[in-house]
């Protein structure tokens, strides 16, 4: 080929360029609901100081961010509030969930708790830890960059694959605790009817 | 979508037609946690504030009457999580209470030490946030680095630098060394070069004074009708300190003053958690140089606490005694008695309700948590401020979702 | 000291006093209650509501009611606790509130209420604070399964491509 290119110029894919803009400008939404937030400000904080990595962005409006992090447990009646901030982030993007209580409901396997988010919304990254260390979320971040690079598309094609929310069928396990919860409590002296509590949850979330 | 942003909200100004609703939160940075308001607004002006809670609400007194009093630790640290060490050392206190326990003088001093390097820690990042919010970033930065020397310390200790799950029944998981000791004093050594910059930034700072000072007036008369405590009351007059009053672990060996105020406002709190951290500081000064010899824990032969691990390895008494407390179905004598017992938390008066039924597990574990009690009283102390005044007070109450809602 | 026969002169000889290490509890059958709360209020100085609490005894062996209510009062000048506990039973647990007494009482009144289902009459505005609205249990009550109904679970999904 006889076209030379001048010398700052460089060719490369779309989706390539992209992605490169897009992983090194991470943009956050801290979701800091309870321990974990307070992590997540460590990491922001003096320390470890997230900005080396491009992420110190914190828009606290969700339709300035690209990146969700769930920090702390999610709980019933925050889950829609969740749904509804990961609805009005604008494409492409992608979701952290950060801590034990965000992944699998941690601790607090109670009857409030949402026992794992991943159950309601899409989620890209898991952090471990109860809370995770400063260094395990900077970590995450970083990896969630190399995943960008990696499968991000210009028009968020990668995002078209994956369709069926991950963990299992909620209704199944819900199922099996009834059972066994049934089988422990042996109710006592009282009147069972006159508890007046009846198999229901929060109908009108849907 | 499910969420409804605005509930339906019966006010007395309805039929004023400038009147505005304003949805503040639950996901909004400055309440720093979940907690959401609706605010009547005219123009800027708050008429009304209505709270609604409950967004972080986990279930913890129910999961306390299914885990014993040791798991139920690791449950209670996530209560506060600005000072995690405070809660656990509350609730052993009350279930120590319970079993009618007596520490050892070191416990009783390590545990006086951690007590109040987290309250420390709490006043640190309430302090930061509080400026952060109202516009300077400069302190928070200041603090959290402070607050990364008081993780180091807990970590040195327990080995978790956030929950720490330190206390036991009876005494802690692990005995300090010197290293420890000389980390204390080193943090005791640096904190008020940090505590003077940060004082010179905000404490005669114009904007700073004029966003906080006569804002969110709380009369002495209200903070008792209200309930309130700690560092809120005391800023209101109230001259109350269980440190003092009721004294517990070591501090009636310690020389220390109650800090007070008369002004009432946000800028009376920042004051008084300003003035609390050099309180602090003297007693853990005096606390660190004097801790007592010998064990740490109480008695094994009571079989409430772990015996040391090479007499579990080494003999079979040492094991079987390991056993006895490991064992669900073993354990120790438990009274069937209600019991209330209270420390003195960085945000006030944190107490538990336990009644126990003869095993090792609280029947009721009910916690008395002061950011519940202080934040039911924000409608009172917003009216007829500014919109901008909402997150001064809200800074300055220092409300944690977990203990709001648990 | 609030001696108890003091109490029990003014209020009625149904009152019984339980002492446990330093806390000090008396038990005021619910009736009387209110009139018990506030005499201690105005004539013996206990200013603060420390806690507001109840406690459900359906699994506790020997108990005989399946509630009590506590209130856990300070003398704010002598520092004296007084514990003041009443008994209340299925199918209505319904007390007098004490929002006139203390302010204090308002989010605590509303907080048994949400996790017990006892009721408080001339409470100003009882309804649930920490559950949501539309949740019909009581999980604080010893039939409730720690990890509830299924409650938790009963919320819309949201996929990648339905985003």
């Amino acid at each position: 080929m006889a076209v030379g290119l001048p010398e700052n110029i460089f060719i490369t894919k779309l989706d390539a360029a992209a992605n490169w803009a897009r992983s090194n400008s991470l943009w956050p939404m801290p979701f800091a609901t309870a321990c974990c937030g307070i992590e997540l400000m460590a990491t922001a904080a003096s320390r470890h100081d997230l900005a080396r990595f491009g992420a110190e962005v914190m828009r606290f409006s969700p339709r300035q961010c690209d990146l969700l992090i769930v920090a702390g447990r999610v709980v019933m009646k925050m889950l829609p509030v969740l749904q509804r901030i990961w609805l009005q982030m604008p494409e492409p993007k992608w979701c952290i969930s950060m801590g034990a209580c965000a992944c699998s409901g941690g601790v607090f396997d109670t009857y409030a708790v949402v026992q794992g988010v991943d159950r309601f919304i899409p989620v890209d990254m898991y952090v471990p830890g109860c809370p995770p260390r400063p260094e395990q979320l900077l970590a995450a971040v970083i990896e969630m960059q190399a995943k960008v690079r990696r499968t991000g598309t210009v028009m968020g094609r990668e995002f078209a694959i994956r369709d069926t929310p991950v963990g299992p069928t909620p209704f199944d396990m819900d199922e099996r605790y009834r059972i066994q919860d049934a089988n422990l409590v042996q109710l006592g002296g009282f009147s069972a009817a006159a508890t007046g509590t009846a198999l229901k949850g929060p109908a009108n979330h849907g | 979508m499910p969420l409804t942003p605005v509930d339906t909200l019966e006010t007395e100004s309805a039929e004023r037609e400038y009147v505005w609703t304003l949805n503040f939160g639950p996901q909004h940075p400055a309440t720093h946690t979940t907690l959401r308001l609706v605010l009547t607004l005219d123009g800027e002006k708050v008429l009304n504030a209505v709270p609604y809670i409950g967004y972080l609400h986990s279930g913890f007194e129910k999961l306390g009457e299914h885990l014993d009093f040791n798991q139920y630790v690791t449950i209670v640290d996530r209560m506060n999580y600005l000072s995690p060490l405070a809660n656990e050392i509350a609730w052993h206190h009350a279930v120590e209470k319970l079993l009618g326990i007596e520490l050892t003088p070191r416990c009783r001093y390590l545990r006086t030490i951690l007590a109040e390097l987290m309250r420390m820690h709490d006043h640190l990042l309430n302090l930061g946030t509080t400026a952060l919010d109202l516009g300077g970033f400069t302190a928070f930065l200041y603090f959290f680095q402070q607050r990364e020397h008081i993780y180091d310390i807990v970590e040195l200790a327990s080995g978790q630098r956030f929950h720490t799950s330190y206390t036991r029944v009876g005494g802690v998981l692990f005995d300090v060394n010197t290293d420890w000791v000389n980390r204390v004093r080193k943090f005791v050594r640096e904190f008020p070069r940090v505590y003077e910059e940060v004082d010179r930034l905000l404490t005669k700072n114009r904007i700073f004074v004029d966003r906080t000072k006569g804002i969110g007036y709380l009369s002495r008369e209200d903070a008792i009708n209200f309930s309130a405590a700690g560092p809120v009351a005391r800023a209101s007059g109230v001259e109350r300190d269980l440190r003092r009053d009721e004294p517990y672990l070591a501090y009636a060996d310690l020389d220390f003053d109650v800090v007070c105020s008369k002004g009432g406002d946000c800028y009376a709190r920042y004051l008084v958690r300003m003035q609390e951290l050099l309180e602090s500081l003297k007693i853990i000064e005096q606390a660190v140089e004097n801790i007592p010899g010998g064990p740490v824990n109480i008695g094994v032969e009571t079989d409430m606490v772990l015996p040391a691990k090479p007499a579990v390895y080494r003999s079979i008494e040492g094991l079987i005694q390991h056993f006895e407390v490991i064992m669900p179905n073993r354990g120790y004598d438990v009274p069937r008695e209600q019991v209330y017992a209270a420390t003195e938390s960085p945000n006030g008066e944190l107490g538990f309700y336990i009644v126990g039924n003869a095993e090792t597990r609280a029947y009721r574990a009910r916690t008395r948590p002061p950011s519940f009690i202080h934040f039911s009283m924000f409608p009172h102390l917003i009216r007829n401020h500014q919109l901008s005044d909402v997150v001064a007070v809200l800074g300055s109450i220092n409300i944690i979702a977990a203990e709001l809602d648990r | 000291m609030v001696e108890l026969s003091v109490l029990q002169e003014r209020f009625g000889s149904g009152i019984t006093e339980h002492v446990f290490r330093d806390n000090r509890r008396v038990d005021v059958p619910a009736a009387v209650l209110f009139d018990v709360l506030s005499g201690l209020k105005t004539d013996f100085g206990f200013s603060v509501l420390i806690d507001l609490t109840a406690v459900d005894w359906l699994e506790y062996e020997g108990a005989t009611d399946r509630f009590t209510v506590v209130y856990l009062l300070l003398n704010m000048d002598s520092g004296e606790r007084l514990t003041v506990q009443t008994a209340l039973n299925l199918p209505n647990p319904t007390l007098t509130s004490v929002y006139s007494l203390w302010k204090a009482a308002d989010w605590m009144e509303r907080e048994v209420f949400d996790m017990f289902g006892i009721t408080f009459t001339g409470h100003p505005d009882l309804r649930r604070i920490l559950m949501p609205e539309e949740f019909d249990a009581f999980p604080l009550r010893k039939d409730y399964p720690l990890k509830g109904r299924g409650e938790r679970h009963n919320f819309p999904v949201i996929t990648r491509s339905g985003s």
